[in-house]
């Protein structure tokens, strides 16, 4: 039991990790089009997140095969249940990914565009489509006692799931502009402030309604009636939220990123702890859903993985935190590899 | 069609299409972390452009096979779903440690080699090229002991309907892992060693950059001898174990239908799967397979007809990929020694340096034969002996695949155009001898656009 419990913490945290990770990564490819003016600035959008993309991308393949290794059921039937957005998803991180290589690589605005276009694309989508995935899966998927799916795409594409993706992309589009404003100077990073400071008070508007409607179309909120410390977690949320505001106001803008990060972890985290031990719940019938407890490993798998988790992760942080702290500084053109 | 048909289509398609990319990068991060420590240590300027003329290539080729390895890695939750719940517990984890373990250090590293140019010293930022380089070998470790297993399951018991993990090392270790590792790490050698030296040969022959390319031909063919050689050996082994694992698919890999001692190796055959017999029969070598396979000339041989019909993989592409891929090893063989004698006069061999830029696609047609060998004939099993590929695919409605499938095949059809036209591109317009010190008109961006 308690390994299964520590299990369903870890899950979270890696998509958690994932969602800080990426999440700028995405949130900067969702604003491309509209602060990439000139193609300096498009090349400097790009090179803020170039020495770091793939190694954040990877959070989400490791997030992706410890629910493989851990709840072999729950990556079985929650993947193949959203089998069409999963396949958006990954067609759009397909585009995004092979751009930044291709971009450059012929001088002919033809080409050039075809690649902006596909980092945009490949960018939104996935931020929006995230958000509506684990929206659904706080209200329940429709999915019998085999785990057989009964809807469509469209079926995830209910108000509260669309709120849910507007929510993460808000998100990311504010925890990608602070990146930006980070690594940037001259007009795009006055710009990139502009936006951080006009998305914020959109995103606490959304972020309210959010938590409102979670109460009327969820039961996240009963694991906090029982047990109401847990309500720090929307506290730690909430905080961030304010914290990055702050921050910017006050020109600190690493520690705007460091808030904006906490905001998406305590997101994250309220609907994990609201969910738990459910990790994907049958909106048909309560009894069919999967959890911590009825779709684990064996006690021998979880064992083998918690080792290995907790010696590569540490390990891993460690070598990106190095490699972020090298590309800490601002960019100059001769420092641009994409 | 069926949703289980189209399932195959598309992991058939999308791992084949993975695979044109991956022995490549496999190969390139040695050779290239070679050559720049070469240029560490001897300080030799030419070595340095080696190094980001190739890597110019390498990382092309590297966006591609990152992109198309991010759906493999869920595809088994969309279109495997009963498979993934069969054997999650086992094959589940394996994957899991393959992105913790590796998939990490390549590329977070891999960023690092390629902005760090000027913030690490020379010494540390070859260092950085071999543990990307040691990424990548480390995530086909692990992949391929998931694919070991799936071929000779081991260490698990069967429990609630479930394969359970009852002994990793054993798992690891396998007989079957390893043989698979070490012929498919040294096949991904012979592949970037001939994509090096056919390059090298096309610039050659127009007698452009003769030192460079020179140089480069000649790092190639080290490469290449070594990894040429260890692919037969290796790939000899590799029968042994299946001989001992999957008796159906050797029988299959040299369509032998009836059971017999001194089991011969045809040069030709043509298999005549209704009747259970070859209609043609060319050139039998008696008791070459029985020594081959159980290293004893008489040893028996186990034949098709002896395996329940329904057991049977299907022999025509089986045999034929297999053959093929034999060929090819010989002629690798053959073509490496021949660059022994040539190499000091490399420039005046045309003939040579023509048949070595013909041949660069020949160790990419020999590895996805091999693919096929391995996975067509482990059919009809998707893990060998416990569960059948028809009982593995996912309870989605065939129109879901149908359109993902349509979708692959444009999205990958653009893709692998775009991926292998920019590659000849820079491959044809060579080196840029002018670049400075910092990676720029190399690996970046050529400096007159900037
Ligand atoms: C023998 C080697 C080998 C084999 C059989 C496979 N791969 Fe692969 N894969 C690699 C060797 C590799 C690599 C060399 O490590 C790649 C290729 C290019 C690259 O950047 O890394 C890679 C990339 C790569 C990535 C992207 C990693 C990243 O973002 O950095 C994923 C998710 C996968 N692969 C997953 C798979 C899966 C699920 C496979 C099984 C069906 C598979 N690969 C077969
Ligand atoms: C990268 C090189 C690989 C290539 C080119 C390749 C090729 C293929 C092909 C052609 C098929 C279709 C066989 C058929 O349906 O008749 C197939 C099926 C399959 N392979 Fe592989 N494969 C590769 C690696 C792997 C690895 C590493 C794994 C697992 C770790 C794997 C797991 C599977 C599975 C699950 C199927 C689907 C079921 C089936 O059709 O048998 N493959 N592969
Ligand atoms: C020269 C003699 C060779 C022999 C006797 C040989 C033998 C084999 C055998 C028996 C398999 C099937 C293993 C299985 O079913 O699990 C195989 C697979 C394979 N071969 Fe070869 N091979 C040879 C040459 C080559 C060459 C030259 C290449 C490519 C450059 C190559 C690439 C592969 C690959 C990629 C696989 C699939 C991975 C694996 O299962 O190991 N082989 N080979």
């Amino acid at each position: 039991m308690a390994l299964q419990n520590i299990w369903f913490l870890l899950w979270g945290l890696l998509w958690a990790i994932y969602f800080i990770t990426d999440g700028f990564d995405l949130g900067i490819g969702s604003l491309y089009p509209f602060l990439g003016k000139s193609d300096e600035d498009k090349r400097t959008m790009i090179n803020a997140m170039g020495p770091v993309w793939d190694g954040n991308q990877v959070w989400l393949l490791t997030a992706g095969g410890v629910t493989f290794a851990a709840f072999p059921l729950v990556y079985a039937v929650m993947f193949s249940s959203l089998y069409t957005a999963l396949m958006l998803i990954l067609f759009a991180l397909i585009i995004r990914g092979v751009s930044f290589e291709f971009r450059h690589k012929i001088d002919d605005p033809k080409w050039t565009k075809i690649w902006d276009t596909c980092i945009f694309v490949g960018s939104v989508l996935p931020a929006i489509l995230f958000g509506v995935a684990f929206a659904n899966i706080f209200r329940g998927i429709p999915f019998d006692h085999e785990g057989v799916y009964q809807g469509t795409l469209l079926t995830l594409l209910n108000p509260y799931g669309l709120l849910g993706g507007l929510l993460f992309l808000l998100l990311f589009l504010q925890h990608g502009s602070l990146w930006l404003s980070l690594r940037s100077q001259g007009p795009i990073h006055d710009r990139a402030i502009k936006t951080a400071n006009g998305i914020w008070p959109v995103l606490l508007v959304v972020a309210v309604v959010f938590l409102i409607a979670s109460w009327f179309a969820t039961r996240l909120y009963d694991n906090y009636l029982a047990n109401p410390v847990l309500f720090v977690i929307v506290l730690l949320a909430v905080a961030g939220l304010f914290g990055a505001k702050v921050f910017l106001a006050r020109k600190e803008i690493f520690k705007a990123w460091v808030a904006s990060a906490v905001t998406i972890i305590g997101c994250t985290f309220f609907g994990v702890v609201g969910l738990f031990p459910n990790l994907f719940p049958s909106s048909i019938d309560p009894a069919y859903s999967l959890t911590a407890h009825n779709a684990s490993s064996s006690p021998l798998t979880l064992k083998i993985m918690l080792f290995v988790v907790l010696f590569f992760v540490p390990l891993v942080l460690a070598y990106q935190i190095w490699s972020y702290h090298l590309f800490k500084d601002k960019i100059r053109t001769e420092d641009m590899m994409y | 069609m069926d949703a289980l048909l189209l399932s195959r289509f598309q992991f058939a398609a999308t791992t084949m299409f993975h695979f044109l990319f991956v022995p490549l990068t496999l190969g390139l991060s040695i050779i290239v972390a070679y050559m720049e420590t070469k240029y560490v240590r001897t300080g030799d300027k030419t070595y340095l452009d080696m190094t980001k003329f190739w890597a110019k290539l390498f990382l092309i080729n590297f966006a591609v096979g990152v992109v198309t390895g991010i759906t493999l890695e869920f595809q088994f939750g969309t279109n495997w779903s009963r498979y993934s719940a069969y054997v999650g517990d086992i094959f589940g984890s394996l994957l899991a440690i393959e992105a913790t373990a590796s998939f990490f250090l390549e590329s977070t590293l891999i960023g690092v080699w390629i902005f760090g140019w000027n913030k690490l010293s020379k010494k540390a930022h070859a260092a950085v090229m071999w543990m990307v380089a040691l990424g990548s070998h480390l995530s086909a470790v692990w992949i391929l002991v998931a694919n070991a297993w799936m071929q000779s399951p081991v260490g698990y018991t069967i429990r609630e309907g479930r394969a359970e993990l009852t002994d990793f090392a054993a798992v690891v270790t396998q007989k079957f892992a390893v043989v698979k590792i070490i012929h498919t790490i040294s096949s991904a050698m012979v592949l970037g060693a001939f994509f090096i030296m056919g390059i090298s040969a096309y610039h050659l022959l127009k007698k452009k950059n003769v030192h460079f390319f020179d140089r480069s031909f000649k790092t190639g063919l080290g490469f290449a001898v070594v990894s040429s050689l260890v692919v037969f050996i290796m790939g000899d082994l590799n029968g042994v174990v299946v001989g001992e694992k999957q008796p159906a698919k050797l029988a299959a890999m040299e369509s032998l239908w009836e059971t017999q001692k001194a089991a011969p190796v045809y040069l030709f055959a043509w298999p005549d799967e209704e009747n259970g017999r070859n209609t043609i029969e060319i050139g039998p070598i008696p008791g070459a397979l029985s020594l081959l396979v159980k290293h004893d000339f008489n040893a028996e041989i186990k034949g098709l007809n002896d395996f329940p019909k329904e057991e049977h993989p299907p022999v025509l592409i089986t045999s034929f990929a297999f053959k093929g891929m034999v060929g090819l090893g010989a002629v690798f063989i053959l073509l490496s020694i021949a660059g022994l004698f040539l190499k000091d006069k490399l420039v005046n061999s045309p003939l040579y340096l023509k048949i070595m830029v013909a041949a660069i696609p020949l160790p990419y047609l020999a590895i996805q034969l091999g693919w096929l060998v391995t996975e067509i004939g482990r059919q009809p099993w998707i893990v060998y002996g416990l569960m059948k590929t028809a009982e593995a695919d996912s309870p989605i409605a065939a129109s879901q695949v149908g359109i993902s499938l349509a979708a692959f095949i444009i999205v990958y059809g653009l893709l692998g155009l775009a991926g292998f036209y920019l590659i000849a591109r820079k491959a044809i317009q060579g080196p840029d001898l002018d670049g400075d010190d910092n990676g720029h008109g190399a690996i970046g961006r050529p400096l007159k656009t900037a």
